[in-house]
């Protein structure tokens, strides 16, 4: 069943990732340029940069409070950074407006799920596609044909994406009576309606059992490869991030401490460090190493790394 | 018993005309946290727009869409010259803001209609039938009618429209909604034309009844206990409420207010109200709390 609506799904998936590799091979889709952003004189996030290559699944991790989330919500203009630039796609952006991520096809789940809990799992999904309306409101009030072949088509949108997800057979469930697992599927169908071109996902498997979370992994693995879709998505578990994703940003106290592909960066002292812990008597002596691992990260971002 | 089943059936009904205000605060305070005091004084409004229209020897069918398309307007422009502006600010902020609108509304309309009062008739007859020995009134039965129309078509609004869907969207989790490119103030425009369409259909049952006059606007305190007990965020819940306040007001003044002289139908809705403000604050189907982004 699922397999059937991929298949529909994969032609415009191919002429997307098309488009965007003709709009600008090499340059990256995401760029964010030492972002920083404070809450109440707390620097939650610190001068980070980073980009994310069209077409990969990007990783930001780190300890609680590292500042990935400040960051993803800064990517889809949930907050304003203080300083440092947001190039998307080539535009450069000091701050991004929610309205103008969204028409950009910047798409995003939340850390805790934000279904629309009163509707139905396909009334949730129809949600994302409200972007791709183009009759006029009034159009829709009447019922003219301008807004009913816009019904059907969002329909049959909707229709392939619970095929995708796997939950076809629940699609007038009301969200809210759902299994956590289902509605994080549901959540990532939502944001898979909007066709989009970069997907934030905020711990998209927090709090799964183990074969949820292997069960989400393939979802959103096949989300990349066969819709082309590039993901930025934010994990505490080590193990999936390094199966899952072609690129790992490492945060810590709102800083980058490492930037690579996974096994380079899991290798990264400053990375052991951060996440095993440096008893505090050698943390002095930890900080400069941790300082330098910024540096060569910033000098050579990404791509050096995943060369090698 | 069969006065008994009069007075609880007149009550019922006129705790319909209670909810039909009351929906009118629902719709906006769910799809944006406000609590608009100015929900009466755009009742008062609708009502005297089209009796004074009719007044002046416009055609019944011809006044009703103008002052359709004049509630529309009137909804859609208070979004947008002030609400829109407040966004983000604290509910006392919003409440100020639409109290002090519902001052202005009330003003406007008298300069621009006079302060006289005036009968509304809607072709209904407020003459008694008699089913099963038991007496109700026709205008009630018609007003009940036209309620139940109404909440009908919001309901289909609600969850057969594009619109719709957005708006529940947006009342579950604005943030969420920001987020999939859904416009808040193309959403809060719709709110506040429908809530403006509400007052009318309000504003011409209740101007009927009572005649079109300033104290109309003050049908909000009448619908507050009735949003108490129903709950801010749920139109079912003010029907319901409405039912309750409207029999227990009449049934009480009837067997209670016998005993201490009469006169306890104008307060018993807010003795109810405050017992459900303590035992149950967020009423028969309120949500437990409103988050604001």
């Amino acid at each position: 069943m699922s397999a059937l609506a991929l298949s529909g799904a994969a032609p415009s998936a191919a002429s997307a990732s098309e488009t965007a590799s003709s709009s600008g091979r090499g340059t990256p889709l995401l760029a964010l340029e030492r972002i920083s952003l404070s809450f109440k004189g707390i620097r939650a996030v610190n001068e980070i940069g980073f980009e994310v290559a069209r077409g990969e699944i990007c990783a930001l991790i780190g300890p609680n409070g590292a500042g990935k989330s400040s960051l993803l919500n800064v990517v889809s203009g949930v907050y304003r950074p203080e300083s440092g630039a947001i190039v998307f796609d080539g535009q450069r952006r000091s701050h991004v407006e929610p309205a103008w991520a969204a028409r950009q096809g910047i798409s995003r789940t939340f850390q805790n799920i934000a279904l629309f809990k009163g509707m139905s799992v396909e009334d949730n999904l129809l949600t994302g596609t409200t972007l791709t309306t183009r009759a006029s409101f009034l159009e829709h009030a009447l019922g003219l044909p301008r807004a009913r072949s816009d019904e059907r088509r969002q329909r049959a949108e909707v229709a392939e994406v619970l095929g995708l997800i796997g939950l076809t057979d629940h699609r007038s469930a009301p969200v809210g009576k759902l299994p956590y697992g289902l509605q994080k599927r549901v959540e990532l169908g939502r944001a898979l309606a909007a066709r989009p071109r970069l997907l934030l996902l905020d711990e998209p498997f927090a709090g799964m059992s183990a074969s949820e979370k292997q069960e989400m992994a393939e979802l959103v693995l096949s989300v990349n490869t066969r819709l082309g879709t590039t993901i930025l998505l934010i994990e505490h578990d080590m193990g999936l991030v390094m199966d899952l994703s072609d690129h790992v940003v490492v945060l810590d106290y709102g800083r980058k401490i490492a930037d690579g592909a996974p096994d380079v960066v899991c290798r990264d002292s400053a990375v052991i460090d951060a996440y095993l812990g440096v008893d505090h008597t050698s943390s002095s002596g930890g900080v400069p190493g941790s300082a330098r691992a910024t540096s060569s990260a910033a000098s050579a971002p990404g791509a050096a790394l995943e060369v090698a | 018993m069969q006065f008994f089943f009069e007075v609880l059936i007149g009550g019922l009904l006129a705790g319909v005309m209670y909810s039909m205000v009351a929906i009118g605060f629902v719709l906006i305070f769910k799809a944006s946290g406000v609590f608009n005091f100015a929900q009466g004084a755009m009742v008062l409004f609708s009502a005297l727009t089209y009796v004074s229209l009719v007044e002046r020897d416009l055609s019944p069918w011809l006044a009703l869409p103008i002052t359709l398309a004049t509630m529309l307007l009137l909804g859609v422009l208070i979004e947008r010259v002030v609400l829109r502006r407040l966004v983000n600010r604290s509910p006392m902020t919003l409440f100020m803001a639409t109290l002090g609108l519902s001052f202005i509304i009330e003003g406007a309309s008298q300069a621009l209609w006079g302060a006289q009062v005036h009968g509304l008739e809607l072709g209904v007859p407020d003459l008694p039938i008699e089913i099963s020995g038991v007496f109700i009134s026709q205008f009630d039965l018609f007003a009940a009618a036209t309620a139940a129309v109404m909440v009908a078509a919001l309901s289909l609004v609600a969850n057969r429209t594009r619109l719709g869907i957005a708006l529940r969207a947006v009342a579950d989790d604005p943030l969420a909604a920001l987020s999939l490119g859904i416009s808040l103030p193309r959403v809060w425009g719709a709110v506040w034309a429908i809530a403006g369409v509400v007052a009318l259909v309000a504003g011409l049952l209740w101007g009927a009844r009572t005649g079109v006059q300033f104290s109309l606007s003050l049908v909000v305190l009448k619908a507050l206990p009735v949003l108490i007990i129903g709950g801010f965020t749920s139109i079912n819940g003010t029907i319901v409420a409405g039912l309750i306040v409207g029999a227990s007001e009449k049934l009480a003044e009837v067997y209670v207010g016998s005993l201490m002289g009469g006169g306890i139908e104008g307060w018993f809705p807010y003795v109810l109200a405050l017992g459900f403000l303590v035992v149950r604050p967020t009423g028969l189907f309120g949500e437990a709390s409103v988050e604001r982004v």
